[in-house]
């Protein structure tokens, strides 16, 4: 393989007709621009949808109560009923593989009217009254002070944490704000910590959202043993879209709820709808692929039609190299090596302007500013790599045919005088 | 060297099929410069191509330095062309992309000959045919003559065996013709083994013995007293 008058055979070859070798390389590195571009694109894609997923624990899913639809054990249909907290313990105890169970209990939402105060100013807020594990379901990064913790459950301390958007309404600038209290609906709350969402395409809504403690809220808003919403994660490597169906009946069963009741528990799979789009993903790389491919497969044939006309040229040259007593398989090798090595520098070349394009691509959108459901398209080391071995498999595949054909030329025939 | 019993091969063309060689029997001794003569469609093509293992025979005996020589695949034969044989052709065949040295060193190659010791003994083979200078120069800037002794030199590089030259002056003028086979007398004083495939009467007498083929048979065999080509040159 690293033998020097091979290689200097090879260059020699591929330098004695330049106009040629770059026509036929070029073939095979469009070929291979192509597969990195779309590749690319489809990553960017991904990215950007991604990003609108930011970093949500999507093995999640969350659930409601609604009314009831059919009526059960002698209670009516139409029935109003909330979740409690011991359809968590419930939960908790008959299903395994859970990671997080988060109940939830909420005030404010959409357009709702003002319902937090302080001094002179007021705002309207979704206020949530939430669990520490939360944080690990809906991440956020705390600014300043601390989110809620355990001890505030247990001693049910009036604390909150708010976010950016909350503390630009309600504070002047430089204020400080760790220490100082809002009046939620009447509460007073002490603000411990300050909080920011990565920006996840929902505006300034996700940054104007004030967290107290489950067990503060029940009570200062009268919501007794009632839960709202419960955002349950399974474990990573169970998915929560089998483990849904049993956490309703589950819930359905405590709640006195006929088993067929369709409507009554509303939820909302994060991970099945995450699947769907990682599906829709993986379809997009295989489309990427198989055009990509396609295209340099025309390449391919390209460089085994050059490599045919070649041996056809040098028919004689491998005759008396044979005369001379070249074994076959050198000669066979030699073929392979050429076209191998064409193959590769070329969609190397193809590789090096992809990554151009790409780069071109990637300063354009920084100049211009993020587009929608579109960042950063790249093709990570693992497609460079998988496009070297395409490449190789394809020079074998583009050099095999002429290599045998060369090998059946027969010296006798080759050395005939014309 | 070489022994030959019983020789015979035969082309098909289409339907008909066509006797070429039809019961050769000859031996050659180590040291001999034998011309093979006769006109065309005599055999003496398929004669040379079946020593020169670039053709197999239909049946009969060859037995080339007490090997014999049968049921050869295309691998083996390269090994033993290129281990027993040096071939000088009429059209020269020096690949012309490389250069009279790198030409000279082709069947050392074949022979994995380190790279070094390769271009010293091309180099050493090129001397011999006086063309040491022409060493870096590619075919293509050599004249008829120097091609043919750089093919030469390519033959002798192996250390064959036996040489076999097909109409190794066929494409020269008689000048030219002579210096190649004052060349080819020389080697052949060396001590090395020579067939030379010519229709040339005045190429044929500067060998040591002569044998006639017709319609695929010898019809004659005899030693003659050699004409020195010197005189000529």
């Amino acid at each position: 393989m690293f033998n020097r008058d091979r290689w200097k055979e090879i260059l020699e070859v591929l330098s004695s007709n330049v106009f040629r070798t770059l026509a036929t390389s070029f073939g095979v590195g469009w070929g291979i621009f192509i597969l990195i571009i779309l590749l690319a694109a489809g990553k960017g894609l991904e990215n950007g949808i991604r990003a609108d997923f930011g970093d949500i624990a999507t093995n999640t899913m969350f659930m409601w109560s609604r009314n009831t639809t059919l009526s059960y054990k002698g209670l009516p249909k139409g029935r109003r009923f909330s979740f409690k907290l011991e359809d968590v313990q419930a939960i908790k105890d008959n299903v395994q593989n859970l990671r997080f169970i988060s109940p939830r209990n909420q005030l404010g939402g959409f357009g709702g009217g003002n319902n937090v105060v302080r001094g002179l100013k007021t705002g309207a807020f979704n206020v949530y009254g939430d669990y520490p594990e939360i944080i690990r379901q809906e991440p956020m990064t705390i600014t300043s002070g601390r989110f809620v913790n355990y001890n505030d459950i247990l001693g049910k301390r009036k604390v909150a944490i708010i976010g950016n958007g909350v503390k630009n309404e309600l504070y002047n600038k430089g204020e400080t704000v760790l220490g100082t209290y809002i009046k939620i609906q009447g509460v007073n709350f002490m603000v411990v910590g300050t909080y920011q969402k990565k920006d996840d395409g929902g505006g300034e809504e996700g940054q104007k959202e004030i967290y107290v403690p489950f067990t503060a809220f029940s009570q200062a808003f009268n919501m007794g043993n009632n839960v709202g919403w419960m955002a349950i994660t399974a474990l990573d490597g169970s998915s929560i879209s089998n483990l849904k169906e049993k956490i309703v009946s589950v819930v359905k069963d405590k709640r006195k709820i006929h088993p067929d009741d369709k409507r009554a528990v509303g939820y909302f799979d994060l991970y099945e709808q995450y699947n769907r789009v990682e599906s829709l993903f993986s379809a997009l790389r295989w489309v990427a692929y198989f055009v990509g491919v396609l295209v340099l497969l025309s390449g391919i044939i390209g460089v085994s039609n050059i490599m045919l006309i070649v041996i056809k040229e040098r028919t004689k040259e491998i005759g008396i190299r044979r005369a001379l007593g070249e074994a076959p398989w050198s000669i066979k090798k030699q073929i392979l090596m050429e076209s191998i090595f064409l193959t590769i520098i070329s969609g190397m070349i193809g590789i090096i302007f992809g990554a151009l394009f790409i780069y071109g691509v990637n300063a354009v959108l920084d100049s211009v500013g993020p587009v929608d459901m579109f960042v950063n398209p790249s093709v990570s080391l693992g497609v460079v790599v998988t496009a070297l071995v395409i490449l190789i498999f394809s020079g074998l595949l583009a050099g095999f045919i002429p290599a045998q054909s060369a090998i059946k030329i027969r010296p006798i025939e080759a050395l005939r005088t014309e | 060297m070489i022994q030959i019993k019983d020789l015979h091969k035969s082309y098909k063309m289409g339907k008909n099929s066509l006797h070429v060689l039809k019961g050769i029997n000859f031996n050659v001794e180590e040291g001999e410069l034998v011309a093979i003569m006769g006109s065309s469609g005599s055999g003496k093509s398929t004669l040379l191509n079946i020593l020169g293992m670039l053709d197999s025979s239909d049946s009969g005996a060859y037995i080339l330095d007490n090997v014999p020589i049968k049921d050869l695949n295309e691998t083996k034969a390269a090994r033993y062309r290129n281990k027993f044989l040096g071939f000088v052709f009429q059209s020269f065949n020096l690949i012309n992309y490389k250069s009279a040295a790198e030409n000279v060193a082709l069947p050392l190659y074949y022979q994995k000959v380190p790279r070094k010791e390769r271009q010293e003994k091309a180099l050493k083979y090129l001397e011999q045919v006086g063309l040491k200078e022409w060493a870096g120069h590619l075919p293509s800037e050599l004249s008829g003559g120097q091609k043919q002794r750089v093919a030469i030199a390519r033959a002798l590089a192996a250390e064959p065996k036996v040489l076999l030259a097909d109409e190794p002056t066929g494409a020269l003028d008689s000048k030219t013709s002579y210096e190649v086979m004052d060349l080819i007398q020389k080697i052949n004083d060396a001590g090395n083994t020579i067939l030379i495939v010519t229709h040339e009467p005045d190429i044929a007498d500067m060998c040591k013995r002569i044998v006639h083929l017709k319609d695929g048979v010898i019809i004659e065999d005899k030693k003659i007293e050699q004409v020195r080509a010197e005189q000529y040159v």
